[in-house]
């Protein structure tokens, strides 16, 4: 499975979700997908769309959170799974698209090196519910079935061949807080 | 009322209800008053720069965030500070506990605690200074200055004010 592939089928799916996606192709093969207000690009920051999630999913309880992140993201904020463990509001969605390289760099290796078990070190952080995906029906399960926790799922490195995203970060912002923020009292 | 106190009442009075913090020991009393306060959640996060990524999250979805940490943890944070919160216009309220400078009994605070202020200003961060006898209903105007200009802004709370210099 390609990663844009898996990210079409979690946006398409997504129904009213927020949604804060990772640095790079990341976000445009979400934007190029399936573009909507509930998206947050996150097109600098490296490591913290997980964190970005999770602060949203505690502002917002009453909301189904997802974050898209990536294994090389993951591993430059690997406290995030502590914090999740301890916090993770039962809103909130970690999903991790492992593809083992830095893929909107030229596809560099991660230190992940075939070696390192997200799935397992996110269990090992204490997090409740951690399910791995491999495949497009298995993805599609696997969202159905989660409404928190950390789903790794195991992608092909590879970049679609999709523009990149024509929205200022201010109007991002604008655009997805008007969905996203709670009134004020 | 204690100076810890004093400094939570500010918090309070500009509506901050989560806080993500990594601990000082000038902060100890303040961060245990926190705890204990329903009206805010504390969040302890495992470096500062993921805290300035929760707190921008808690903001988008309408909460009213404060980041307390050491000024060190400034350092943990630039490129989160500059390539989310400034380039987004996201309003962040930072709390520092200021070390390194005068009354600092620990060399390994020095480095960071003479970079601290060089350093927000060549990020155009404002910083405001609450030290012996200040009050700190100066953390108001800079939570105003935040959201009004919707950028970080920094507190600096020097040993002094915790009569350590």
């Amino acid at each position: 499975m390609k990663r844009a592939e898996a990210i079409a089928i979690i946006a398409r799916g997504s129904g009213d979700a927020l949604i804060v996606c990772n640095i790079g192709y990341p976000c445009r093969e979400l934007a190029a997908s399936f573009d909507r207000d509930e998206n947050f690009y996150m097109l600098g920051s490296m490591g913290l769309a997980s964190s970005i999630g999770l602060g949203l999913a505690m502002a917002r309880p009453e909301r189904k959170v997802m974050a898209l992140d990536g294994d090389g993201s993951v591993l430059m904020n690997l406290g995030t799974l502590s914090t999740m463990a301890c916090h993770g509001p039962g809103n909130y969605l970690l999903i991790v698209l492992d593809n083992g390289v830095y893929g909107s760099t030229g596809s560099q290796p991660t230190p992940i090196c075939a070696r390192t078990d997200l799935t397992r070190m996110a269990r090992a952080a204490g997090i409740d519910v951690v399910e791995e995906a491999r495949d497009p029906g298995g993805l599609r399960e696997r969202l159905a079935s989660m409404g928190h926790g950390v789903l790794v799922v195991k992608v092909e490195p590879g970049n679609a061949d999709v523009p990149v995203i024509d929205l200022s970060p201010p109007d991002i912002l604008r655009r997805f807080m008007d969905v996203a923020a709670r009134p004020r009292r | 009322m204690s100076d810890a106190s004093e400094i939570l009442d500010a918090l309070k009075g500009c509506g901050i209800d989560l806080v993500a913090s990594v601990p000082c020991v000038n902060l100890r009393e303040l961060l245990l008053l926190i705890r204990g306060e329903p009206g805010i959640r504390n969040v302890s996060v495992t470096r500062e720069e993921e805290g300035v990524g929760i707190c921008a999250g808690a903001y988008m979805g309408g909460m009213r965030p404060a980041l307390l940490m050491q000024n060190s943890g400034l350092g943990n944070s630039i490129n989160a500070l500059a390539s989310l919160d400034l380039l987004y216009g996201i309003p962040l309220l930072m709390v520092m506990s200021h070390r390194g400078l005068e009354g600092e009994q620990m060399v390994g605070q020095v480095p960071m605690g003479r970079l601290t202020e060089p350093l927000l200003r060549a990020m155009n961060i404002s910083s405001y200074v609450i030290g012996r006898g200040d009050r700190p209903s100066i953390i108001r105007q800079a939570w105003e200055e935040a959201i009004e200009e919707r950028r970080p802004v920094a507190v600096l709370i020097k040993q002094s004010y915790w009569g350590r210099a």
